[in-house]
């Protein structure tokens, strides 16, 4: 049984102009066990798939099961599998961290569950704030808490919806340690998140949706692999020839230009000698994620 | 179905910590409010209006004042927790529970309750010394007052389900609730109208809660206990069943 199933699941929206189709016949499978990424620019419909598993949203079509539990008909088992960890740093200004957390452990029926919950006050680095009311803690902080709640009911499925935006490093390190270890002793994680070079590293596989459509899934390590796998990085002050100027990702004076072999690199470069580029601090390296994604977001692959 | 319970008296205990944090605004505000009604209207109308024999305006106008409290309080409570909620963005902790609409209602409903017996008891209580109330039939004073306060328990959730901004919910709470409980008999006897109003008190539900439960102090009142049980009831039963219907379809909290 996956622990995530999305089964030709659609969403319309109807606007002041017209209905906006936000997903689109979007089916995947996540197993038991994973540790799933889920990318796209915004607007890709990741919020709102993730909005439809959670419950916030009904899908206008197709069904979603968590851990073999529809998310509709049998909602209460579905979200008792389910800890989400919401995009937006929401919080209730009249309790403490702790009354907060006892709070939505006994929404899920969980009572006497101060053990895990100083579990995870100490993992998290929350353990002096217990006592704090949330209105005083610093965002960071009630970022650490809105992970807490998530997993205060002890769900076999963690759902973060980018939760490192905004986030520092020293936070963003804690979180995905914890996070990561969760995920060793059996946890499955689905992630969204903008900072591609975190699901490289922690995703086993990943999906992409532009337009609310999937229009890329697999490992991580064959997304890599499929795409162009080397990448030219220099400094210009200089105009590309046109053919080039539209595949590079440029930023300021830094151009990235992405190549599959030995052989591409050195037509690049003959080409831009031909042109009279003028190339500073040359960096020839592997391909990022990063790069798979523009490619496929552009549309150049699939 | 355990878990759902348990998960239901977490969030009515939550929503009566939730005022009593503040009970200074939410408790002791609205008794003062009271208290000043009594105090100035008493003091104006003692010697001139006599509604019952040998009843004492204060003495009428007391029960008013306390049932007036515990409806508009009752009221404030759902419908403010909610709005808050759906403002500040804190009630996806409640969206992705696996509570039933049913625990969300009882909760709710539950904990307005509390909130307007406990404004409509510190009224009686601070005003005890003005007019030592006199309970004939105090029967009729519990369940008047338990089923007012779950009636505007429900409707503070249909209100707070459909505002979106704190505006809309004061528009609701001054051109509905305000002139409907101010209408119904608070201050007077709608015997004292002339016809076509009376007709129109008569049509007005907080008229029937506000006339049973002062029946439980004097003993009498201007329509039979019985009438004014039933009509309460049939509303209560009304709203109650909007309210479910809403928070079953998410209305306005999932899109």
């Amino acid at each position: 049984m996956p622990a995530i199933e999305f089964r030709d699941v659609g969403k319309t929206f109807a606007s002041a102009r017209g209905t906006l189709r936000a997903l689109d016949g979007i089916s995947f499978d996540i197993e038991q066990g994973e540790f799933f990424g889920l990318l796209g620019p915004n607007g890709a419909g990741k919020t709102t798939l993730i909005s439809i598993l959670a419950g916030l949203t009904r899908a206008s079509q197709g069904t979603v099961r968590v851990m073999g539990h529809d998310v509709v008909a049998d909602y209460a088992a579905a979200r008792r599998a389910l800890g989400i960890v919401p995009q937006e740093l929401v919080f209730d200004p009249f309790f403490s961290v702790r009354e907060t957390l006892r709070i939505q452990s006994g929404y899920f029926g969980v009572t006497g569950n101060d053990a895990w919950i100083d579990q995870l006050l100490a993992e998290l680095g929350l353990a002096d704030k217990a006592q704090a009311n949330m209105r005083q803690l610093s965002g960071g902080m009630k970022r650490r808490v809105l992970v807490a709640q998530a997993l205060v009911h002890r769900p076999p499925v963690i759902v973060l919806d980018e939760p490192t935006a905004g986030v520092d490093v020293e936070l963003r390190q804690t979180l995905w340690k914890f996070i990561a270890r969760l995920n060793r002793e059996g946890h499955t994680v689905l992630l969204t998140t903008h900072y591609l070079e975190e699901a490289e590293a922690l995703c086993g596989r990943i999906a992409m949706l532009k337009h609310g459509r999937v229009v890329a899934l697999d490992k991580t390590s064959a997304l890599l692999a499929g795409t162009a796998s080397t990448m030219l990085r220099f400094k210009t002050d200089d105009a590309l020839p046109p053919a080039m100027a539209g595949q590079a990702r440029v930023t300021g004076r830094i151009v990235q230009l992405t190549a599959h072999d030995a052989g591409e690199v050195e037509s690049l470069l003959a080409e831009m000698r031909g042109a009279g580029v003028k190339v500073d601090d040359l960096e020839i390296g592997r391909a990022d994620l990063e790069d798979v994604f523009l490619e496929i977001m552009r549309g150049d692959s699939r | 179905m355990s878990a759902n319970l348990a998960g239901a008296g977490t969030l009515f205990r939550k929503e009566v910590l939730r005022f009593w944090k503040v009970a200074f605004q939410t408790v002791a505000a609205p008794v003062l409010t009271a208290v000043l009604y009594v105090l100035i209207f008493g003091h104006v109308l003692e010697d001139r209006v006599q509604v019952y024999p040998g009843v004492r305006y204060t003495s009428f106008l007391i029960p008013g004042l306390v049932m007036m409290s515990v409806l508009q309080n009752a009221f404030a409570n759902s419908s403010s927790s909610l709005i808050q909620s759906k403002v500040t963005g804190n009630l996806v902790f409640l969206l992705v529970t696996p509570l039933s609409p049913w625990a969300w209602f009882v909760a709710y409903v539950g904990a307005s309750v509390v909130r307007g017996l406990t404004v409509g008891l510190g009224v009686m209580l601070v005003t005890v010394w003005l007019a030592p109330p006199a309970l004939v039939e105090p029967w009729w004073i519990v369940v008047f007052a338990a089923l007012g306060a779950g009636m505007l328990g429900s409707l503070g959730l249909i209100a707070g389900l459909w505002a979106e901004k704190f505006d809309q919910l004061a528009a609701f709470q001054n051109f509905v609730i305000m002139p409907m409980t101010f209408l119904s008999g608070v201050f007077y006897s709608v015997h004292s109208l002339p016809a076509v109003w009376q007709t129109v008190s008569h049509l007005n539900p907080f008229f029937y809660m506000i006339d049973g439960f002062r029946r439980g102090f004097f003993g009498a009142s201007d329509v039979s206990p019985w009438v004014s049980l039933g009509v309460v009831v049939l509303s209560f039963a009304a709203v109650a069943t909007i309210a479910l219907r809403l928070l079953q379809a998410g209305y306005k909290i999932r899109s």
